[in-house]
């Protein structure tokens, strides 16, 4: 692999840019991998990377029906925090927010990770006792939170509605200082292009059709482009977790939802953090390109189309003018819906299924992209010992059955 | 936006009117002291997510804020039929009756799964 450097830059521009690398091969399939990734998103792509850099399989396929990146991992709202409620929770979101630190040096690749702090509103008593709660149980397993006040929350987003007029007037916000955004599509070429280098196959436009099961064991998948063998398979579907599922004969819990996003024409900086309210239902940051991008709430109907109702998109910029009025004349330059996998919880499945060999990382919901690396590499540690990383193992999906589910609604940011 | 027919009504409405309620024609089991924790987790959490048609309840929220019954296609969105509680749906999976323009959307370039 050719490494990215200030010096490579120069290098190339001699030569007008034309004889860079390409970033990752497009190989054939081979009749057996050891293990095999189904979903060349962000989280699957990091499994990949995870499982050959750093637990030694490097015999690994990573299946992809359509392009790399180009479902959930490429539509979201590129938002990076682990202030979550919960021990479970909070351990997994913080694993991955210790990787985002270093991810664009452990690549090699830019991820544009800028730790720009997120602010969770509060604009009722009760918002502001469960944001103290909440960043109380923050602290106490050693993320980084503050509870402001209005004035302090002022100052931090000068731009932000913060008088006593407003229908639902800001009395605080959390503040997670190291939290921030990062370019999703660079997570995914990244990842990809390191577990590349490690020898990876990725699979482009290649769909897995069904599995092979013998006697409650795996040993492959049938694909659109013929059959191909492996003793452990891990699904990292996202919104297409559930037929996958069916296809292996059980169930998951997960509903399949569209989720929209939109983004503005781009303007000149204005906002320098991102600012999430679930109570007025929105949130926004700035990209370096200028525009605002801006998400709320799925719609609450099923759908895998990837396209949702105009009426989500009407209350969502409602949302964003309460909190932000100036953006009133701001015009919107696109919008697209992604399908994200819910659970009952508002917390991932990470876990071992009926099928032995079989292992499903599935149902982040609304939230997953900040996740990706941590979701990655403790998938791997389970995919390539066979056993459940501590971190992971909490997240089983016979939770729903035993009663030990893990109720991230109120951190969740995004009402189910 | 959808366009609704709520069978209440006897009116085609906008969407914004009703609200969705998640899968219809679940039965409580008759006795929950006897199931077993997977009868009593399937029903509490685990909801039919097809690929296609789809039985789902839907209230009239803010009209005659009755519950009803819709048939839709969870790729191509269109609702195929509306019905009262209680009663059945005529369109399945299985049915042969799916319109042609439903199957064409789900098929075309672009729209996954």
């Amino acid at each position: 692999m050719q490494r990215y450097s200030g010096f490579g830059l120069v290098k190339h521009a001699l030569s007008h840019h034309e004889n860079w690398e390409r970033q990752w091969r497009n190989p054939t399939a081979k009749k057996q991998y050891e293990v095999i990734i189904v979903g060349g998103g962000g989280h699957g792509l990091a499994t990949a990377y995870y499982l050959a850099k750093e637990f030694g399989v490097k015999n690994v396929a990573v299946i992809e029906k359509g392009w790399l990146g180009g479902g959930n991992t490429a539509r979201n709202t590129t938002i990076v925090r682990s202030n979550y409620l919960w021990d479970e929770a909070a351990a997994l979101y913080e694993h991955a927010m210790k990787l985002w630190e270093g991810l664009s040096q452990d690549i090699n690749y830019n991820v544009m990770f800028s730790q720009r702090g997120v602010l969770n509103l509060g604009h009722t008593l009760q918002d502001m006792r469960d944001i103290q709660r909440r960043v109380n149980a923050n602290r106490l397993s050693g993320i980084d939170g503050e509870v402001l006040d209005a004035e302090a929350v002022q100052e931090l987003v000068p731009i932000l509605d913060c008088s006593r007029n407003t229908r639902y007037p800001v009395l605080g916000a959390s503040w997670q200082p190291r939290a921030g955004v990062a370019r999703h599509d660079a997570v995914a070429w990244g990842y990809a292009r390191g577990a590349d280098a490690h020898g990876v196959d990725i699979l482009q436009q290649t769909e897995v059709t069904g599995f092979k099961i013998r006697d409650g064991q795996i040993y492959g998948v049938h694909t659109t482009r013929g059959d191909i063998e492996a003793k452990t398979v891990g699904c990292v579907a996202a919104g297409h977790s559930g037929v996958l599922a069916n296809m292996a004969g059980f169930n998951l819990p997960l509903e399949s939802h569209p989720l929209q996003a939109l983004v503005s024409e781009p303007i000149k900086p204005i906002l320098d953090t991102v600012v999430m309210s679930n109570h007025v239902h929105g949130y926004v940051s700035q990209s370096d390109k200028g525009d605002l991008v801006i998400g709320a709430g799925i719609d609450g109907y099923n759908g895998y189309g990837q396209r949702g109702s105009y009426p989500t998109v009407e209350h969502t910029l409602q949302a964003i003018l309460e909190m932000f009025p100036i953006f009133s004349r701001v015009r919107m330059n696109r919008q697209w819906g992604g399908i994200v996998d819910t659970c009952p919880d508002a917390c991932p499945i990470i876990s071992k299924t009926p099928v032995k060999g079989l292992y499903f990382n599935c149902g982040w919901g609304t939230g997953g992209f900040k996740a990706t690396p941590g979701s990655g590499h403790v998938f791997a540690a389970s995919l390539a010992k066979g056993e459940m990383h501590p971190i992971a193992e909490p997240f089983s999906m016979f939770r729903f059955h035993s009663g030990a589910l893990i109720d991230e609604h109120g951190a969740a940011g995004v009402a189910h | 936006m959808f366009y609704i027919y709520c069978p209440y009504c006897g009116e085609h409405r906008e969407e914004e009117e009703f609200r969705p309620k998640g899968q219809a024609h679940i039965e409580r089991p008759a006795e929950p002291e006897a199931c077993s924790d997977e009868e009593w987790g399937n029903y509490l959490f685990f909801r039919n997510n097809p690929r296609g048609v789809h039985h789902e309840m839907w209230v009239h929220a803010v009209g005659c804020r009755k519950f009803f019954n819709v048939t839709r296609h969870t790729v191509s969105y269109e609702i195929l039929e509306t019905y009262k509680m209680g009663e059945q749906p005529s369109i399945t999976a299985d049915s042969q009756s799916l319109p042609r323009e439903v199957a064409a959307v789900s098929h075309q370039e672009g729209v996954w799964a």
